[in-house]
């Protein structure tokens, strides 16, 4: 029996990749799960253990920034499978329409926002919602409907929904798209096919199409669930780090933001900065694994 | 032979550059005061630049909110500059006990300087002093003379004659009585609750006391402030909730409002866009006769990065800031920031002379939740923050607040337990 050949082309190929992730993902992953074990005593780090995490759930000051940011989050996420994806598919069903005319023109209309800057996005929102100079007063104004205009954005109530909102018309173009491209894929056969069995018009979107897109949707919802709880830009851009009014909009990005950085007055701290980077690790693992497991492997899949 | 002459030309041309390169030093200056980018460019800079040939200076500000996170990043990964402007207290302190600011008590010109001025840079034993002091900021009310005038409103000096003139300017209608929002927070602590507030609890009597642990935010002088900022609500604008504070600039300078609970600091910026005459009125007292107390923020102070390849240069630059030239160069280029140097200087912006006179008629104090008190978590200056928004907005009680900001000051300061 020969020695099995190493082969050494996939190695080699593989080097760039793994070396570069290395360097930029994973090592500072590590790095700042393994901060999160430390704490500063007297300008010197010292291995505390879990402590930090300790601090970080059951501290009654920091357990509640924890708690009311970790609950934003979820609302935040919420608005978004409850906003942004239905629209998303509804946006991509009456695109595919064959005899809808100027569709090229709208699909871009909708994706553009998508690849604007945060800052662009929260800036032109504050402007347009912003009660001295905006339009959206003068607008509801222009339709009798003034009363119904509250400065949302400084409101307690209403901020976190608005900047969720905010963030759905930025992005609704991502669900559109994949959702649309999974539509195109469907073959026509299947379609005539079910329209010989009697099966048209919506009924042919509930029972035939939205089966076969079921899986692109579980992608764009974790998708979803991972960006909303790596969200930090948006809050920061509109609202500054410390998500007024009175935390409303914090949310863990922020939060991290603020422990990790400082802000005014407040020093940073690196550690425990990397203990909420590491809550939301978890957090965001957790979410994945169970779509991954729970969910995916179960989901039923057709040959097309 | 041309070609040989075109070559000697180059190198000596090359040579003339690496002579320049060598000889001239270049310091960089972090800041966060961006708003004064034009005016260390093009006043400040080169009157130093004049004095001392050999010595480059590069201003390089970033936003005043991202400067402490950002100065601490970049002190961390060694490319910060050479000159850091120095927060007082707490921030800057930290930078020093951190090794990345050095001591410069034995410079000579921080004998121009008094230790009230000095004890925002200085360890708490008064040992070591990290930063030369530069400037104060002072609290007050900036009004639009022309629509008190025009309202027939006299300039206020007791609270019941402030609000007085607000119900008057209110119910006129055209203009809006007062210029602040909450959406952005710090106004409504630093221009609301620190501006009114040492009228209350006697300036610096009061605020050494909380720091000794004898007075407690629960305190009637720490909450009454509370009481009267929640009677502001009604004066500011529409939807000032969501009024941020360039829009608050904004709708003062453009003549909407009628007062702007102020920081010596937008004189600058008001006298470049404002194009009606304005005035200043300090904190109203509670009732007529009583002493008047003043927030007379150290607010700038400049040191040396530790990790300065150039100390030699950096320390001459700093000495030239501590001179007396620097103070009326700084003091009059920049309105509304007073040099804190022992040499009084002559201003000539009015609405800058009317701030600083009241410094002979009233007791100054600094801002009440800057010196140790926001050392730990939860942040006091932070917290303060929140809670004058909240009284503001009217969504919590001002005893309420009081007793939330003790129970964190409570938590975490050894002498208010």
């Amino acid at each position: 029996m020969s020695v099995p050949r190493i082969r050494w082309h996939i190695i080699v190929f593989l080097a760039p990749a793994t070396l570069v992730y290395t360097a930029v993902m994973v090592f500072p992953l590590f790095n700042t799960l393994r901060l999160a074990l430390y704490s500063e005593v007297e300008q010197a780090r010292v291995f505390v253990g879990l402590e930090n995490f300790r601090t970080l759930f059951f501290d009654p000051i920091w357990s509640e920034q924890f708690w009311n940011a970790l609950g934003n989050n979820f609302w935040f996420f919420l608005i978004h499978m409850l906003v942004q994806n239905p629209i998303g598919i509804a946006l991509a069903a009456i695109l595919s329409h064959p005899r809808l005319r100027f569709a090229a023109l709208y699909r871009s209309a909708i994706f553009i926002p998508t690849i604007l800057s945060f800052v662009i996005v929260g800036f032109a929102w504050k402007l347009i919602l912003s009660p001295i100079w905006g339009i959206a007063p003068s607008m509801l104004d222009a339709v009798g409907l003034k009363f119904l205009f509250a400065p949302w954005l400084g409101k307690e109530e209403y901020a976190l929904t608005t900047l969720a909102l905010i963030s759905v018309w930025q992005f609704v173009g991502i669900p559109m798209m994949l959702i649309y491209a999974a539509l195109l894929s469907i073959p026509d056969e299947i379609l005539e096919a079910g329209e010989i069995d009697g099966i048209t018009g919506m009924s042919a979107f509930w029972k035939v199409k939205l089966p076969l897109v079921l899986p692109s949707i579980g992608i764009i919802s974790i998708l979803t669930f991972v960006g909303n709880f790596n969200a930090f830009d948006l809050i920061y851009v509109a609202q500054g780090a410390l998500a007024g009014p009175d935390f409303s909009t914090d949310i863990l990005g922020t939060f991290m933001y603020r422990t990790f950085f400082g802000f005014q007055l407040q020093l940073g701290d690196p550690h425990m900065g990397s203990a909420i980077a590491g809550a939301m690790f978890a957090i965001i693992l957790v979410g994945v694994c169970i779509y991954l497991f729970g969910i995916q492997t179960r989901m039923r899949r057709y040959q097309l | 032979m041309t070609r040989n002459s075109l070559k000697l030309a180059l190198a000596a041309m090359g040579l003339v550059a690496a002579g320049a390169q060598a000889q001239d030093v270049t310091l960089t200056i972090e800041s966060w005061r961006n708003d004064d980018l034009a005016l260390w460019q093009q006043e400040i800079i080169p009157a130093f630049e004049a004095e001392h040939s050999g010595i480059k200076v590069i201003f390089s500000p970033s936003a005043p909110t991202e400067y402490n996170a950002a100065l601490n990043s970049k002190l961390d990964a060694g490319s910060a500059g050479d000159i850091i402007t120095c927060r007082p207290f707490d921030a800057s302190l930290a930078l020093f006990e951190a090794g990345h600011l050095t001591d410069l008590d034995d410079m000579e010109a921080m004998n121009n300087f008094s230790d009230v001025a000095k004890s925002a840079w200085q360890t708490d034993d008064g040992s070591a002093t990290f930063c030369v002091p530069m400037a104060s900021v002072i609290h007050g009310f900036i009004y639009n003379a022309d629509a008190f005038a025009e309202l027939g409103i006299e300039v206020p000096a007791t609270e019941a004659e402030f609000f007085a003139a607000l119900d008057t300017i209110k119910e006129d209608g055209s203009y809006i009585p007062m210029a602040m929002g909450t959406n952005d927070q710090w106004e409504a602590a630093t221009m609301g609750y620190n501006n009114i507030g040492p009228n209350y609890w006697s300036g610096e009597e009061g605020r050494r006391a909380l720091i000794a642990g004898e007075q407690k935010l629960t305190d009637d002088a720490w909450v009454a402030p509370y009481e009267t900022l929640a009677r502001w609500g009604d004066y500011l604008g529409d939807g000032f909730e969501a009024q941020t504070y360039p829009d608050s600039q904004n709708l003062f300078t453009l003549g909407r409002a009628a007062i702007y609970p102020a920081g010596s600091w937008e004189i600058a910026g008001f006298n470049a866009q404002a194009d009606f005459a304005m005035g200043a009125f300090k904190p109203p007292v509670r009732n007529a006769g009583d002493t008047c107390y003043i927030s007379d923020h150290t607010d700038i102070g400049i040191g040396m990065n530790a990790a300065t390849a150039d100390p030699e240069a950096a320390k001459t630059f700093l000495a030239w800031v501590g001179s007396p030239e620097f103070a009326s160069i700084f003091g009059n280029a920049l309105p509304g920031f007073f040099p804190l140097s022992k040499t009084p200087v002559e201003l000539t912006d009015p609405l800058a002379r009317e701030f600083v006179s009241w410094r002979g008629e009233c007791e100054s104090t600094i801002r009440s939740t800057y010196q140790i008190l926001s050392r730990g978590t939860p942040n006091l200056e932070n917290e303060t923050w929140g809670a004058s928004v909240a009284a503001i907005k009217g969504t919590s009680s001002p005893a309420e607040l009081g007793q939330k900001l003790q129970e964190g000051l409570a938590s975490w300061y050894a002498p208010q337990q």
